[in-house]
């Protein structure tokens, strides 16, 4: 796994579509909501302590690792790597692992990383009132404790979208659509339309919790060596 | 599972393997063995099943019947990894990650093998096909000769006792494959099998110890002499200045020699058992006849004349 971990990251890094891809939609979670918050006047902090608002950067853990493993099979496919890798003792569900991973350490990094600028700007640059209003505990917590589900979950949709497909840009393409559900979710709670309780967060993070496991299962069942290398149905 | 002793018996034995997809047929019915230490040429048109079939013995692709042994371990899915740990493959299309270094890709393959001292490994390896001065090339950058070679270095890397090699000099330049064919010799001194597909026939008459020719079935499997001598009679091709007045009257009765015919107006060709023994005493007819000898020669049939007859047969008995 740390061999395939290792050729994930130099590959990431020196394919120029996959880094902005990557960085582009971080970037716009991150400028439009700071945007906002300078603009929003000391009154606007009495409907803010009644919003979630920093969930919605939750959608940042669910876009960022769909793109990046759109492209862990087809792209290896494209390259014709996919039946030297399979011809070494790697097992496929190690193949699986160290891809997942590889997606997986990236995207939780800009997540976290995106999300502390953000909680930074607010704190040092929006009105106090406006600051105090928009970074509650709860929030915090829960972009901490949901950004590796998300993530993860995220992870094995795009695999599995990308064992399947036989073109990178679709198979990017469709992730981030599939992403689309999931981000509907974390919008709605950060606009309060589905109430941010605890009990619909530890229900939200079990059934997450559900999907990576039979997400994992399901990847393992599609990646199919045979069918992948030999373009059978 | 390590089986003790597995040097014993063959590298590769293969008993009425087949692969079908749906209603295609790849290959079926194929039986072989293979040695250890042995280079063993795989043949065949396109399509005729061979990459299937190493994919097969790789186990990449899983047999719709049939069973085989590879390095000395039976072909399951349960012995699919150890397998692997045994053997290399290097496929038709080299497969390098093109943003990668050529160290860099056999780094990765390195660490895929658990091969112990992979830095060393690596040395060898690129030493071996000669790309030590190319090492921090991006692979995209390089010719497709070029990364043929690396491919082969990657397939060296882990030491492997069974070498599947398939169409290993292809696009590249005459040195650079005369380089492989020395690499090829050094492995089977080494006693590391090779199991080599390829579309060259000089070439697997050149390397192979024994050829298989598939057309999705087998057509033909041993040293290519022998199946040049099953397949053709020998022959000797006699060439006088002016046409014989009577050849029947000289040939006939000669020792060893079985039959001839006419090869234009002042060539024949006569059908022997034995051309080492006919020679002389056709050579003494024609002198002792008062003929002007041209020349007197063993006809050879190549490896190609040997396949093309196969394939034929193939498609004259209308097989797919």
């Amino acid at each position: 796994m740390r061999a395939i971990r290792r050729k994930e990251f130099r590959e990431y890094r020196r394919n120029g579509n996959l880094v902005f891809a990557t960085a582009i939609l971080p970037l716009i979670f991150l400028i439009q909501p700071v945007i906002q918050v300078f603009t929003l006047p000391t009154s606007a902090s009495m409907t803010l302590r009644h919003e979630h608002s920093l969930v919605y950067m939750l959608a940042i853990p669910v876009l960022v690792p769909a793109v990046l493993a759109s492209y862990a099979v087809v792209g290896e496919r494209l390259q014709g790597t996919l039946e030297p890798v399979l011809t070494t003792p790697v097992r496929p569900e190690e193949l699986l692992l160290g891809k997942a991973m590889a997606a997986f350490v990236p995207s939780v990094v800009v997540a976290y990383a995106v999300f502390a600028l953000f909680v930074a700007i607010v704190e040092f640059f929006a009105r106090p009132a406006v600051a105090s209003a928009l970074i509650q505990g709860p929030d915090l917590l829960a972009q901490l404790l949901f950004t590796p589900l998300l993530a993860s979950w995220s992870i094995w949709v795009g695999i599995a979208i990308s064992a399947r497909s036989s073109d990178p840009r679709t198979a990017g393409q469709i992730s981030v659509l599939m992403s689309v559900p999931t981000v509907a979710v974390t919008t709605l709670i950060a606009l309060n339309v589905i109430p941010a309780t605890l009990g619909i967060a530890v229900g939200f993070g079990a059934a997450l919790l559900v999907l990576v496991l039979v997400g994992w299962r399901v990847v393992s069942v599609i990646f199919d060596p045979e069918r992948l290398i030999t373009n059978t149905n | 599972m390590q089986v003790s002793g597995y040097r014993d018996g063959p590298a590769i034995r293969v008993a009425g393997l087949g692969k079908r997809f749906g209603d295609r047929v790849a290959f079926e019915d194929v039986s072989f063995e293979v040695g250890y230490g042995e280079v063993f040429g795989f043949l065949g048109p396109n399509g005729a099943g061979k990459t299937t079939t190493v994919r097969t013995l790789g186990t990449l692709v899983v047999p719709s019947s049939g069973s085989a042994t590879v390095a000395g371990l039976p072909l399951t899915p349960d012995n699919g990894v150890e397998i692997r740990r045994r053997i290399a493959i290097m496929p038709e299309s080299p497969g390098l990650y093109l943003r990668l270094s050529v160290a860099e890709n056999l780094e990765c393959f390195a660490d895929l093998y658990e091969v112990p001292d992979g830095p060393g490994r690596i040395d060898r390896a690129l030493q071996a096909v000669d790309l030590t001065r190319r090492a921090q090339d991006v692979c995209g950058a390089l010719s497709k000769g070029l990364r043929q070679r690396v491919a082969l270095a990657r397939a060296l890397l882990s030491d492997p006792e069974v070498l599947f090699l398939d169409e290993p000099t292809a696009g590249l330049d005459p040195v650079a494959t005369l380089d492989v064919y020395e690499l090829i010799d050094g492995l089977r001194r080494r006693g590391v099998t090779i199991f080599l597909t390829t579309h060259r026939l000089e070439e697997a008459e050149r390397l192979c110890d024994r050829v298989a020719i598939l057309n999705t079935t087998l057509r033909a499997v041993g040293p290519p002499a022998q199946l040049r001598d099953r397949l053709f009679a020998k022959t000797l091709t006699v060439r006088t200045v002016v046409p014989l007045a009577d050849p029947d009257a000289l040939f006939t009765g000669l020792p060893t020699v079985e039959g001839w015919r006419r090869d234009g107006s002042a060539g024949y060709v006569l059908i022997v058992s034995d051309p080492a023994h006919a020679a002389p005493s056709v050579t003494r007819a024609l002198v002792a006849a008062g003929a002007d000898v041209l020349s007197i020669g063993e006809s050879r049939h190549s490896l190609e004349d040997v396949y093309l007859q196969l394939i034929d047969q193939r498609s004259e008995s209308g097989t797919p």
